[in-house]
C-alpha cells in the first residue's frame, strides 16, 4: 500500500474513533450525570436510552444553521475547524497498542500537547466571530485560562521523561511492565515520587479539558453557553464533539503516563499484548468516569482563583517536583559513586 | 513518489506561509492580522516538519503558535475598546514606504551575498535525544545565556508592570 493511501487511512481511523466516542462519551454523561443527580438519565430511546445521542446526531444534521449578523463571517465559520482539527491530530501519537498507534513520534507527549495547545485559539476565534459578550468573555477566559494552565502541564510530565528517558509514549508505557513487591504493578502512579506529579497533572488536565471545577469558558449558569452561545446546528455539533474528544485524549494520556497505558499486571505478556486495545480503551473510559464524578459533585471555581491556583501554586509546585525528580534520579546515584 | 509528495507538500506549506504573511500585512483587521500571524508560524512548523526537525517543529507549534499568539490575541482584545476599532484605515506615509524600502533594500543585499551552507541532511535524522545531548553539552553556555537574558526580562516586567505597592 501506498505511504499516502496508508496515511489517509489512519487518518480516517482516527476520525472514526473521534466520533464513535462523541457518540458515547454523550450517552455516557448524560447516564452518569443523572444517576448522580438522583435522577435516570435518558430511557426511552432504545434500552436505557441509548440511541438517544443517534437522534441527537440526526437533530443536529437537519437544524437550521444560524449565523448572527453582525457575526464576522469568515472568523464564524473557521472557528469549528480551528476547534476540531487539533483535536482530531491528537490522536495520531496515542499508543493503543504496542504496534497500534497512527505514527511513532520520538517526542509523543510534546506532539500531543502541541495539539491540544492549539485547541483554545480555537475558542477564542468563535467567542470573538459570534460578536455576542458572552461568547467573547467565554472565549477570553479560554485564553487567559490556558496561559494558566500550560506551564503547570508541561512540567508536571516532566518528571516522567527524566525518568524514562524518553518522550516517546510507547517507550513511557514500556517502562512501566513488571511488578513491585510481586504484587504492585510498576505504574507510576504507584511510585511515592510521581504520585505528587500526577495531582498536578490532574488538575492541569481538568483545566485543560475545560472540566467542572474550571469550565468558566462554557459556564451555562453564568454565560448561557459561553462562547458557544451563537453556533447552532452541525457547527455546534463540532465545537462540542471537540469537547468530548478532548477528554479522551487527556484520559488517554493519564493512563498512558500513570497507569500503565495498555499493559494489563499480573498476566503473562502474550495475553496483555493480545488484550492491548481492549484494556487501553477500558482504562481510558474508567479515567472519563472518574472526569465526569467530578464533574457531577463540585461547584465551579471563580476565574481569579484559578489564575492564583495555575500561577502561584501549581507551577513553583511542578518546578520543585523537577528538581526533586533530577536530585533523586541524577545527583543521588553520583554521590553514591562518589563516597562508594 | 515520496519525492513528489514532498515536493507538493513544500509548495503548499510555502504558498501558506507566504500568502499568510502577505494577508496579514494588507488586511485592515487587526484581529484577522493577529490569526494570519498564526497562521504563518503554523506553516512554517510544516516547512521544519518536512526537513525532519520534529523537535523545533513541535516547539514551534507550542511556544509561537501556541503561547505567543495566544498572547498577542488577548492584548489586542483586551485594549480594543469597541469592536469597530478591530479595522483600522490604510495610511501610507513617505516615511513608512521610505523604510521598508530602506529594509527590503537592505535584505536583498544581505540574502544574496550570504554564504548559503551546502544543503545536505544526514542520513538519519537526528533524535530528540540527540538534540538534547548537544544543547547541554556543546551549547550549554549559550543555553544558560538565553534563559538567564529571558528570566531578567520577566523579572524585569512584574518589576515594570508594578502590582499594588508601587
Amino acid at each position: 500500500m501506498s505511504p499516502l493511501a496508508a496515511s489517509l487511512l489512519k487518518v480516517a481511523a482516527c476520525l472514526g474513533l473521534m466520533l464513535a466516542n462523541g457518540v458515547v462519551m454523550i450517552w455516557m454523561l448524560r447516564k452518569v450525570l443523572g444517576h448522580l443527580h438522583l435522577r435516570y438519565g435518558p430511557l426511552e430511546a432504545g434500552p436505557s436510552g441509548i440511541f438517544q445521542t443517534t437522534m441527537d446526531v440526526l437533530k443536529l444534521l437537519t437544524k437550521e444553521d444560524v449565523t448572527p449578523n453582525a457575526a464576522d463571517r469568515a472568523l464564524f465559520y473557521v472557528a469549528p475547524l480551528a476547534v476540531f482539527v487539533p483535536s482530531l491530530a491528537a490522536y495520531a501519537a496515542l499508543p493503543f497498542a504496542p504496534e497500534l498507534r497512527a505514527v511513532r513520534l520520538d517526542a509523543g507527549l510534546l506532539y500531543t500537547f502541541a495539539a491540544l495547545s492549539l485547541v483554545p485559539i480555537g475558542i477564542l476565534m468563535a467567542g470573538w466571530a459570534s460578536a455576542n459578550k458572552w461568547s467573547l468573555i467565554g472565549g477570553m477566559r479560554a485564553a487567559a485560562q490556558q496561559i494558566a494552565y500550560e506551564v503547570p502541564l508541561l512540567l508536571s510530565v516532566l518528571p516522567i521523561v527524566m525518568l524514562v528517558g524518553s518522550a516517546d509514549l510507547g517507550r513511557i508505557v514500556e517502562a512501566q511492565s513488571g511488578v513491585w513487591a510481586g504484587f504492585l504493578p510498576r505504574w507510576f502512579i504507584f511510585d511515592p515520587l510521581l504520585l505528587p506529579t500526577f495531582v498536578v497533572f490532574a488538575v492541569a488536565a481538568l483545566i485543560e479539558t475545560n472540566q467542572t471545577p474550571f469550565d468558566m469558558s462554557e459556564a451555562e449558569s453564568e454565560l448561557v453557553a459561553g462562547w458557544a452561545t451563537e453556533y447552532s446546528a452541525m457547527k455546534f455539533g463540532l465545537l462540542f464533539l471537540s469537547e468530548f474528544s478532548n477528554q479522551f485524549i487527556i484520559s488517554a494520556l493519564a493512563v498512558t503516563l500513570f497507569f500503565g497505558g495498555w499493559l494489563l499486571p499480573w498476566v503473562p505478556e502474550s495475553v496483555s499484548v493480545a488484550l492491548a486495545p481492549v484494556t487501553f480503551l477500558l482504562k481510558t473510559y474508567v479515567g472519563i468516569f472518574m472526569l465526569m464524578w467530578i464533574r457531577g459533585t463540585y461547584p465551579r471555581v471563580r476565574i481569579d482563583t484559578l489564575m492564583q491556583l495555575g500561577w502561584k501554586r501549581l507551577i513553583p509546585i511542578s518546578l520543585a517536583l523537577v528538581v526533586v525528580m533530577g536530585v533523586v534520579i541524577k545527583a543521588l546515584p553520583a554521590l553514591a559513586r562518589v563516597v562508594g | 513518489m515520496p519525492e513528489t509528495v514532498n515536493g507538493i507538500a513544500f509548495f503548499l506549506l510555502a504558498f501558506a506561509t507566504i500568502g499568510g504573511a502577505v494577508m496579514m500585512l494588507s488586511t485592515r483587521n487587526v484581529v484577522h492580522a493577529a490569526f494570519w500571524l498564526l497562521e504563518t508560524m503554523l506553516a512554517t512548523a510544516g516547512l521544519y516538519l518536512l526537513l525532519d526537525a520534529e523537535f523545533l517543529a513541535l516547539v514551534q507549534v507550542l511556544v509561537y503558535a501556541g503561547a505567543v499568539s495566544v498572547l498577542v490575541l488577548f492584548t489586542i482584545m483586551l485594549t480594543l475598546r469597541r469592536r469597530e476599532d478591530a479595522v483600522r484605515p490604510f495610511e501610507p506615509g513617505w516615511g513608512g514606504m521610505a523604510l521598508a524600502a530602506l529594509f527590503g533594500g537592505a535584505m536583498l543585499v544581505a540574502i544574496s551575498r550570504a554564504q548559503l551552507p551546502a544543503a545536505k541532511l544526514p542520513e538519519a535524522p537526528p533524535t530528540v535525544a540527540d538534540f538534547g545531548r548537544v544543547l547541554f553539552t556543546q551549547w550549554a553556555v549559550p543555553f544558560e545565556i538565553a534563559s538567564l537574558v529571558l528570566l531578567v526580562a520577566l523579572v524585569g516586567a512584574v518589576w515594570w508592570s508594578g502590582g499594588d505597592r508601587r
